[in-house]
């Protein structure tokens, strides 16, 4: 450690340069800077700002590393049926295709942020850390990697630096990426070609080859070929890291525990989406027969372990920047999340799935659900002030 | 309505004041980037460079002519009504200009459906003719017109070439980007592929942020204090 100081130490570039950003940020990032407040309180926690991104992280990795065993498990299976899931071809395949994905986002984000860091005068924030993983954690495996560094630098600008940066953003970065790719690019980021490595090579291959997801098989027969234990434990195709409830689940457990994340807007997203799956489940009766009515007389907590429902509610829901800050507000924004996005998953004709656009409505209307929050406590104490 | 105007030396057909009527629309006073008006009607028609540049040149005929006549009829308009006289001048122009577009480009006038009749609403009209056709003399306010409407048409076009160039591979209506880069889904050759965000207005209007964005960066003087 010491070693790794006194290098940082003799390295470290003059003030003015642009590598001066860079080398404060991966020092930084090594070691928490000795800073002391100027005034009032001297006490610091050691968990900054580039810590609590970290501990996301961490909470991000069950998802990752299954999304790469599900991601070779998910090829090869058409090749050998009866394949073995946990095995290292499956892992190989999975970190060739991912690997660079996750690379490509990094170095198209940070050198955006490094840059603005650097004409702004300002250290670089860390708030890209995350994004720059979850990107990749949401978008299908055979997105053409220009598409997603093209996305990333979209998302970084438009959707952050305009705004003045990290803190500021008032969309949630890592789904401003995937909205834009999916608007733009929507063959390769829907439909059911996508979802498994190398589909167009397996098709010709492979007889009544389907890369359909469970949910598009939903929308278009109004069944599915997969079993909800199975969408629960995650052997289904589907964006990299959000097949698997389990593994989600985990990084939920940690970021409750660690307290980065708020269990108020996971929880209230799993309740408002079971609210509006029971809705269409009571009203799926007087409909006519179809797959629509099927798709809406599925059991609620189905809709939970299929999709991306739960990395949304525990990932992306839950961006500390974007989300709502009361805690009245966090009930408010979490549950109404959880009735858009099973709305817009069961109604929207083009792609059966509504966690990305459910979330980013709700963020530009997070602030007014604050203002609300805020304005509905004052006048509730001013009342009390008056009695 | 300034009363002095005439009292004023004569100055050349285009002398150094006049030819700045016709030059800052186009940079310091451009009425979308930097008077933000307008910007409807170049969200909604710039997906292709043709409606954009036929718009364009629909847009400079009125603004140049309703100026012109505005400024003409200046002394003799009632105060309390102009507004009302205006309107009949640049709807009977607008009126014109549709029935010309109608008989001569008739597809692209089809393209443009209600963005023609909706020049009568376009807010650079009314804004040109109230500020500055009222008070100046019928050329000064000709070339103002012809000033505000060129300053309109170039970001339409330049709007139009980017959203068309990235949305549809074209200009003008040709392919562009040859054909053989596009990625087959089918055989995986090719590496390209469209964006097809360029072709919903929601991205017209960051290419009209990304324009501002530029302009500024690069003219100082625009940026509020």
């Amino acid at each position: 450690m010491k070693f790794l100081h006194n290098f940082l130490e003799k390295i470290r570039p003059a003030e003015t340069s642009p590598m001066y950003t860079l080398h404060n940020a991966i020092e930084t990032f090594l070691f928490v800077p000795g800073h002391t407040t100027h005034s009032g309180a001297h006490v610091r926690d050691a968990i900054d700002l580039k810590r609590t991104m970290f501990t996301v992280i961490i909470a991000l990795l069950p998802a990752l590393v299954f999304g790469m065993f599900n991601a070779g498990y998910q090829h090869y299976r058409w090749l050998s049926p009866d394949l073995a899931f946990w095995t290292m071809d499956n892992l190989m395949y999975g970190a060739m295709r991912i690997m660079p994905m996750i690379a490509v986002t990094y170095i198209a984000g940070l050198s955006i942020e490094i840059y603005f860091a650097y004409i702004n005068k300002h250290a670089v924030n860390e708030g890209f850390l995350v994004s720059g993983m979850l990107i990749p954690l949401i978008m299908p495996i055979d997105i053409p990697l220009w598409m997603v560094a093209i996305s990333t630098a979209f998302a970084v600008l438009f959707g952050k630096e305009v705004f003045g940066g990290t803190g500021m953003n008032v969309l949630n970065p890592a789904l401003t990426a995937r909205a834009f790719a999916f608007f733009a690019y929507p063959t390769y980021m829907s439909g059911d070609k996508v979802w498994i490595g190398d589909s167009a090579d397996l098709a010709q291959k492979v007889d009544g080859f389907s890369g359909a997801t469970a949910l598009g098989q939903y929308a278009t027969t109004g069944t599915t070929s997969y079993s909800a234990w199975d969408a629960f434990l995650g052997f289904i195709p589907g964006s990299i890291g959000e097949t698997s409830a389990v593994a989600i689940l985990i990084g939920a457990a940690y970021l409750i525990y660690s307290g980065v994340g708020s269990w108020k807007i996971m929880l209230s997203g799993a309740l408002g989406a079971l609210t509006m799956a029971f809705i269409f489940n009571s009203v799926s009766g007087s409909m006519d027969p179809g797959p629509m009515k099927e798709y809406m007389s599925i059991p609620p907590h189905f809709h939970l372990v299929f999709g991306s429902a739960a990395f949304a509610l525990v990932f992306m829901a839950t961006d500390p920047v974007s989300a709502a800050h009361t805690e009245t507000g966090k009930w408010i924004y979490g549950f109404m999340i959880g009735i858009l996005g099973i709305l817009i998953r069961v109604f929207n004709p083009a792609y059966p799935e509504g966690w990305m656009l459910a979330i980013l409505l709700m963020n530009t209307l997070a602030p007014l659900v604050d203002y609300y929050v805020v304005d509905s406590n004052i006048q509730k104490r001013l009342k009390r002030a008056k009695a | 309505m300034s009363s002095n105007e005439q009292s004023k030396p004569k100055s050349g057909l285009f002398s150094k004041e006049n030819r700045k009527l016709l030059a800052d629309p186009f940079n310091m006073q451009n009425p979308v980037t930097v008077q933000v008006l307008g910007i409807c009607s170049s969200l909604a028609i710039t997906v292709k460079l043709q409606p954009a540049i036929v718009m364009g040149v629909s847009v400079l005929v009125v603004t140049a002519f309703s100026n012109l006549i505005t400024s003409l009829l200046r002394n003799l308009i009632p105060n309390r009504i102009r507004i009302i006289v205006q309107l009949v001048v640049v709807a009977a122009l607008v009126i014109i200009v549709d029935q010309i577009l109608k008989a001569y480009v008739y597809d692209v006038s089809k393209q443009l459906s209600v963005f023609v009749g909706l020049i009568i609403t376009n807010c650079i009209l009314m804004g040109r003719i109230e500020a500055f056709a009222l008070g100046n003399t019928p050329w000064k306010s000709f070339l103002d017109g012809i000033g505000n409407g060129a300053g309109y048409a170039v970001v339409l076009i330049v709007i139009a070439f980017i959203r068309e160039l990235l949305g549809s591979g074209q200009l003008y209506g040709y392919q562009v980007v040859p054909t053989d880069w596009y990625l087959n889904p089918e055989t995986g050759t090719g590496f390209y592929s469209n964006n097809g965000m360029m072709l919903l207005p929601p991205m017209a209007l960051i290419v009209v942020a990304i324009i501002i964005w530029v302009q500024r960066s690069k003219f100082k003087d625009l940026i509020e204090k």
